[in-house]
């Protein structure tokens, strides 16, 4: 172990003296080592995420014994808790792609500490959110009939509709992501073949890398190849997202029928998903010992990336009550109104506002974000403020729609929360044993910046002249 | 005990018993020595175990074995009964298979005669329609009428003859009470307790029975009697004279708490013809006017064009002052609270305008005074012989059910009452409270209770015998102006009943069945050929020249008393669903939603705004409520435009034997109730701690702010309809544009299309029950109903607009429009809700995956989810499943469902144009709602067809899609409610509070 934990920060997107060997030794011995010397904080974790895994089976079974009627949806409200969590997860299943992808285009070095963790959150939220809408279905045994598939009866899915899309949306997503995601573990794999310790691993991380030579061609085979991924899922971030936000914008409820929604929902998703990657960089990186990896730097890139974004999702609110406002339609005067005074739910508007509004205002500090801590807990307010978000959306538009007389309340149950926890069980056991088993960073790009910045120097340099250049304290 | 036992021997031994006992009773078997012997002789290791201990492999292979040897077993033939099933080589005529027969006989309701075809299918009864020839139809059923066909099945219903809960025959039953009878002198001490009996037969036998028993005395209770009108014909005119009312021929009606289109005799006929004179298509079209003064807002007070609120002192009151204005002879009283002189002058110009055009009806629960007051002004305007007529009394025997429930509790309390025999009706738990009945009943010995259920009488009585349903048995009765019904039995008694005529038999020492006594009766009573009437008669559903005779009696001097306002006043009501308690145990009714409350399952204490404000109350908050010495608690609810200084108490909830639906379920409200008032008496109210959780469908908005720029609801004046007769405001308040992208869609054989005619719903509920029957609608249950997930295709919102103490009532009937442009259709991903090419939004229940996404672009919320399997599916299905229509899917859990205009009958119907070569004719479809419809507000046909009534009907001004501006086009449209008030009137009467 190179690095000890709370040692040694920095805010370049890798710490000074970094060698091919320090970043191996780094992220490969917590892979490589025996099921004993597992952290205790991983077994304890697991455990946990285990048991709410648990939940969420039986949770399942209960659902599909019993039928949809365990959950508090009703009529005006046939979508409730299911959705809202279905649409968090799918947004929190952002940022990975878009931090692998686009930012390798835009060839931003600072990404490369993160991406691999961050993919691997997008492939399991993507699963979490994918389980959503088949479970939610009243008859989810037969949810491959949204599936184009020939069958003697001749029928085929109805194309009109937002929800097939987004069944195509979410399987080429799930799909790309998990492509794009093994590529780039093809030479850590090699490398892990290379160290493994034990004969389980030299078979399972031999059969992973697929006979990775470490040769030039191979090298420009692979990396011919990562690049042409990227390009084919920068569309994807910006695709999956707005398909989901159709599934309201083509409805007519006052609420979901905006134009707005697909860019809104688009920036919604990648504020979550940096939020999300925020939450488990954090402690990873503490837990891990891979300061010297995930730098500050990392940490307020994000946070930027947050800030941003969530100012847009701020536009977002606001253009919203105003286009309801300037209708002069009855129906859209009316939701806005009740959203954000109603009786019922204004509550949920302004936590929300707080929520994705108020508590990222301090990012705008460097010392905000760069402090682990402070955004772990804004990550935390996010990730609370965008499932509000998603609330006021579905279930406050739909209980007060066109007609008076259909007007109704929605209350969620015990069941609706423990499919809810469940997903997160699900989620964080998938996420433990990634960490265990596969390198939770890309050596092999982290090598070639720690090559780069030998051989170079770095970019990040200039941070530090400027700093002394201002007189500021040095890495602060 | 056999030595040698073979193979042989044991095979028969196994042959006895089937395949399912067998592998319960091997142990059994090989207990006995005889099959050890065998074993051990011919299988000697595998016997050695059956002795000793178990072991695991041991246990393994014997059930090999025992798999084998059940296969064995199987080779036997079974032992099955030797009967013989004969197909329909020859089949019954008229029967063909798939096809239902509709039968005509009658509902009976508070004793009256209602006339129904009753819809058989294969023998079993499922939908009551309306006998278009009965007189007291006219085509249009009752929400009770839909629903009564679900207590024909309900499995809660009594099966077995009973004495003190031990089970006994129908002959012990009878061999008793004939020597007990026979062993009275002159039948002294035998007492007979009935319901409202109208049944000439039935009416013979009793007069048989007491020719035969001179000493014995036959009582009648019903709650719903019309004890008051009995009373108040005696009044006005010294002898029994019953009222029938002509509404078709009235232009000025006043209602004095009369819910006359809802409850009462004659409601269906009130109903219909009340609309006739109130239709309006044209500003040209004439309108009666209703002046309505009531208590509580009731159906036929919502379509009143003056609505006043009044205490139940105060309708009394305002009864004196019209009459006295009309130059009747009654005491001077104040006018009450709400009134003021203005609208009196009004009235009685309006009155005094339409000699004999005009009507004034009193309230089945009011004093008799307000029905001699109604019969002297009705004298006074000259309507005697036009829109009131008088005839002979229906009734076997008119009374005071209440004095006559009195005399035979004194009777059973004083002892004097050896044998009680009670057909139907459940007094212990209906009569009023201080009667005492319960109490009573226990010091006769022998008390016989023949009823539908195993109630709080049935369990109380010494002997209960179960009585067949209305369907299930011949009898015959009588509608309000006295044409009689022979009603016919649908199917034999499902759960082994008796009709009332058996046991009167029984009593007559007789033992003709129901069939027998039915037809002796009329036989003696048809000239020609006997056989000819009986066919006819029972085909037609009304027996010829029945109707009772007219009388024109003279009014005799009264007198009467106003009675004094008190600070709160309850007012009973028998439920408007589940009656008097009779129908406690019908799911449907209990689902079905109370008009303008919207409450299912549950009764409550009904508060106007005002009083429940005085009272620091507010909705679902408890209130113990005191009167004579007892008290309840009942939850509270605030209803707009009820009486200041009232509390409305429902009847027929806090049911403790209603069966596995009905008990348990709300407050005894005949708990305050005394025989000396009936239906009004003063209460103490105390709020009490706690709350009560009440489930109703609707929540409640008024209609003004967000409500009223929606222009869900539209309403106007005939006078502002005649001012702009070619597009009126109200109808249209907002300018419409055709905008389309596509060109339409053409549709090129039928279009179907339905208009709802707001002017003359008045939210009684019979859609909804006729549709719940009709299309197999399951019901969910209280817990289900709160969270907002009842399933009625076609439910009635209702709309509050105005004075919160006075408003404007509003209904509109409320099922899938059947947009051409659905917004449910694009939505669903696997294309389960479909547009076919006669426009009608089709739903595919197989192919729906239950995304739910329809509901929730549908902006009427039309759309119900099966959340639960709330239909009775496979094995758990009860009998209440023989009541589903068999032309309907049942639909299963996880789909969605709604409203399909009935396509089961347009396919009907279709089937049947097509066989005889021509297309469907108009009104040849009638859907379930417009059938039941009792106003005929609901409209139905093909609107591609420029002569039909719906195409028609949707040619008028005041015709209006509701949000319209979403372009939904709906198929269903409604027509703008208008009213006609007395132009004198037309600043709105402010009512004092």
């Amino acid at each position: 172990m190179a690095v000890v934990s709370g040692k040694a920060e920095t805010h370049r997107v890798i710490a000074p003296g970094e060698t091919a060997g320090s970043i191996d030794d780094a992220v490969l011995n917590p892979v490589l080592a025996g099921p004993l010397r597992t952290p205790t904080w991983w077994w304890i974790g697991f455990s946990i995420a285990m048991a709410f895994l648990s939940l969420y089976l039986v949770s399942i079974v209960v659902l599909i014994s019993t039928g949809t009627g365990v959950w508090g949806n009703n009529v005006p409200v046939g979508w409730g808790m299911p959705i809202i969590n279905f649409v968090w997860w799918i947004g929190i299943g952002h940022a990975g792609t878009l931090i692998s992808a686009i930012l390798l285009l835009f060839r931003q070095p600072w990404r490369t500490s993160i991406n691999r963790f961050a993919e691997a959150m997008t492939i399991f939220a993507v699963v979490c959110a994918g389980l959503y809408p088949i479970l939610h279905l009243g008859r989810p045994w037969v949810f491959y009939w949204l599936a184009p598939y020939p069958n003697t009866m001749g029928l085929f899915p109805q194309f009109r509709s937002p929800l097939d899309w987004d069944l195509f949306a979410i399987a080429t997503y799930g799909s790309v992501s998990v492509l794009f995601w093994f590529i780039g573990l093809i030479p850590d794999m090699a490398t892990l073949r290379d160290r493994a310790r034990s004969r389980f691993q030299k078979i399972l991380y031999g059969t992973l890398c697929l006979g990775w030579n470490n040769s030039a061609r191979a090298w420009q085979r692979y990396q011919r190849a990562y690049l042409l991924l990227a390009a084919l899922s920068f569309p994807l971030v910006l695709s999956v997202h707005s398909t989901i936000a159709l599934d309201f914008a083509v409805a007519q409820v006052p609420g979901w029928n905006n134009t707005v929604y697909p860019p809104y929902f688009v920036a919604g998703a990648v504020f979550a998903g940096f939020a999300m990657v925020l939450i488990l960089a954090i402690p990873l990186r503490r837990g891990f010992g891979l300061q010297k990896l995930i730098t500050r730097r990392h940490l307020d890139n994000a946070a930027k990336l947050m800030l941003a974004t969530g100012l847009i999702v701020l536009y977002g609110y606001v253009v919203e009550a105003f286009m309801g406002w300037y209708s002069g339609v009855e129906f859209e005067t009316y939701f806005i109104f009740n959203r954000i005074f109603g009786a019922d739910h204004w509550w949920a508007f302004w936590l929300l506002i707080a929520c994705n509004g108020v508590a990222i205002q301090p990012l705008w500090f460097r010392r905000v974000r760069q402090n682990p801590l402070a955004l772990f807990v804004i990550a935390l307010i996010v990730s609370v403020g965008m499932w509000l978000e998603r609330f006021v959306i579905i279930v406050v538009s739909l209980t007060k729609d066109f007609l008076l007389s259909s007007w109704d309340d929605y209350v969620s149950t015990v069941w609706d929360w423990s499919l809810y926890l469940g997903s997160l069980g699900l989620f964080f056991v998938l996420f433990f044993l990634f960490i265990r088993l596969l390198p939770a960073i890309a050596t092999s790009e982290m090598k070639e910046l720690a090559h780069h910045d030998t051989l170079h120097g770095s970019d990040d340099d200039f941070e530090e002249i400027r700093q002394r250049y201002h007189g500021e304290e040095v890495g602060s | 005990m056999n030595e040698k036992l073979s193979i042989k021997e044991i095979r028969e031994r196994l042959s006895d018993k089937t395949g399912r006992d067998y592998w319960r009773s091997l142990d059994e078997l090989a207990e006995t020595e005889a099959f050890r012997d065998f074993m051990d002789k011919e299988f000697p290791r595998q016997a050695a175990p059956l002795e000793g201990s178990w072991h695991r492999r041991d246990v393994l292979k014997l059930l090999g074995a025992s798999l084998a040897l059940a296969g064995l077993g199987a080779c036997a033939r079974p032992v099955l009964p030797h009967e013989k099933i004969v197909p329909y080589v020859q089949a019954p005529e008229e029967m063909i298979p798939g096809r239902p027969l509709f039968f005509a006989t009658a509902a009976l309701h508070g004793g009256y005669a209602e006339g129904v075809l009753a819809e058989s299918h294969q023998g079993r009864p499922t939908k009551l329609e309306g006998n278009p020839d009965h007189p007291a139809s006219l085509g249009a059923t009752h929400a009770l009428t839909q629903a009564s066909v679900l207590s024909l099945y309900d499995p809660d219903r009594s099966d077995t003859v009973l004495e003190g809960g031990q089970v006994r025959s129908w002959e012990q039953l009878t061999a008793l009470v004939s020597a007990a009878v026979e062993n009275l002198d002159q039948g002294r001490g035998l007492r007979l307790l009935t319901e409202t009996v109208t049944s000439p037969t039935l009416a013979r036998q009793i007069s048989d029975l007491l020719a035969r028993f001179p000493e014995a005395v036959w009582h009648q209770y019903d709650t719903s009697h019309g004890d008051s009108a009995v009373a108040g014909a005696r009044m006005a005119f010294g002898r029994d004279i019953a009222t029938s009312y002509h509404f078709d021929q009235a232009d000025v009606i006043l209602s004095l708490d009369a819910d006359f289109t809802y409850s009462g005799p004659g409601r269906l006929r009130h109903a219909k013809d009340f609309a006739s004179r109130r239709r309006v298509r044209t500003a040209d079209d004439g309108m009666n006017r209703l002046y309505q003064v009531e208590t509580f807002p009731t159906t036929t007070g919502s379509l009143a064009d003056h609505r006043i609120p009044l205490t139940p002192a105060g309708v009394v009151a305002l009864a004196a002052a019209v009459a006295q204005g009309l130059g009747v002879d009654a005491p001077t009283a104040a006018l009450p609270a709400g009134i003021d002189q203005v609208w009196l002058d009004a009235l009685l110009e309006d009155l005094n305008a339409h000699q004999g055009s005009s009507l004034v009806i009193a309230g089945h629960e009011q004093p008799a005074a307000v029905h001699a007051l109604a019969h002297a002004m009705n004298e006074a305007l000259g309507n005697v012989g036009r829109t009131v007529r008088y005839h002979q009394p229906v009734e076997a025997r008119p009374e005071d059910h209440g004095a006559s429930l009195r005399d035979l509790a004194q009777a059973m309390n004083d002892g004097s009452v050896e044998v009680l025999v009670t057909i139907g009706g459940n007094p212990v738990f209906t009569a009023p409270a201080d009667v005492a009945f319960g109490a009573a009943l226990d010091s006769v010995s022998l008390s016989v209770h023949l009823g539908h259920y195993l109630d709080e009488t049935g369990t109380r009585s010494s002997w209960h015998a179960p009585l067949v349903h209305e369907l299930e048995a011949w009898s015959d009765a009588r509608s309000s102006d006295g044409t009689t019904t022979i009603m016919q039995p649908l199917i034999a008694p499902l759960f082994g009943g008796r009709s009332a005529h058996e046991l009167l038999a029984v009593l007559l020492g007789d033992d003709a069945s129901g069939y027998d006594i039915v037809r002796s009766y009329w036989r003696g009573r048809v000239e020609g050929d006997f056989d000819d009437f009986w066919r006819r008669t029972v085909y037609r559903g009304t027996v010829a020249g029945s109707e009772a005779a007219g009388e024109e009696p003279s009014l005799q001097p009264f007198a009467i008393d106003i009675p004094e306002e008190t600070d709160l006043q309850a007012v009973f009501r028998l439920d408007p669903s589940i009656g008097d308690g009779r129908h406690a145990n019908n799911g449907w009714l209990q689902e079905l939603p109370n008009p303008f409350t919207k409450l299912t399952w549950d009764n409550v204490a009904l508060l106007s705004p005002t009083t429940a404000e005085q009272l620091g109350v507010a909705n679902e908050d408890l209130l113990t409520l005191s009167a004579g010495g007892r008290d309840v608690e009942a939850p509270v609810w605030v209803q707009p435009g009820q009486a200041v200084g009232t509390v409305v108490l429902n009847l027929g909830y806090g049911r403790t034997h209603a069966g596995r639906i009905g008990s348990g379920l709300g407050f005894d409200a005949y708990a305050l109730r005394s025989g000396g008032e009936p239906w009004s008496t003063a209460v103490a109210a105390q709020p009490a701690r706690g709350r009560f959780k009440l489930a109703d469908t609707q929540t409640h908005h008024a209609l003004d702010g967000t409500g009223e720029r929606r222009h869900i609801v539209r309403s106007g004046s005939l006078v502002a309809f005649q001012n702009e007769p070619a597009k009126p405001h109200f109808a249209h308040p907002v300018e419409e544009h055709e905008s389309n992208l596509y060109p339409d869609y053409v549709y090129e054989s039928y279009a179907w299309g339905k208009v709802i005619d707001m002017t003359v719903c008045t939210g009684c509920n019979a859609c909804v029950a006729a549709c719940q029957a009709e299309n197999n609608i399951p019901i969910v249950g209280k817990d289900q109903v709160r969270i907002g997930r009842e399933m009625h295709w076609i439910r009635v919102d209702s709309y509050y607009k105005g004075d919160i103490d006075n408003p404007e009532f509003f209904s509109m009937p409320m099922a899938c429009q059947q947009c051409e442009q659905a917004p449910c259709e694009p939505v669903c991903p696997v294309g389960a809700t479909v547009h076919d090419h006669e426009g009608l939004n089709a739903m595919v229940y197989n192919r729906c995956v239950g995304t739910r996404y329809c509901s929730n672009n549908c902006p009427y919320k039309v759309r119900r989810f099966n959340f639960l399997q709330y239909a009775e599916l496979g094995t758990n299905a009860t009998e209440l499943s023989l009541a589903n229509n068999p032309d309907v899917t049942v639909r299963s859990r996880g789909v969605m469902e709604k409203c399909t205009y009935c396509t089961q009958r347009i396919a009907q119907a279709r089937i049947t144009s097509n066989n005889e070569g021509r297309t469907i004719r108009d009104g040849e479809v009638v859907t379930a709602c417009q059938a039941a419809c009792p106003t005929d507000a609901i409209v139905f046909g093909d609107i591609n067809d420029p002569n039909s009534v719906v195409t028609q009907t949707k040619t008028s001004a005041i015709n209006y899609t509701v949000l319209d501006e979403l372009n939904t086009v709906p198929r269903t449209s409604y027509l703008a409610k208008v009213t006609n008030p007395n132009p004198r009137l037309v600043a709105p009467v402010e009512v004092d509070s």
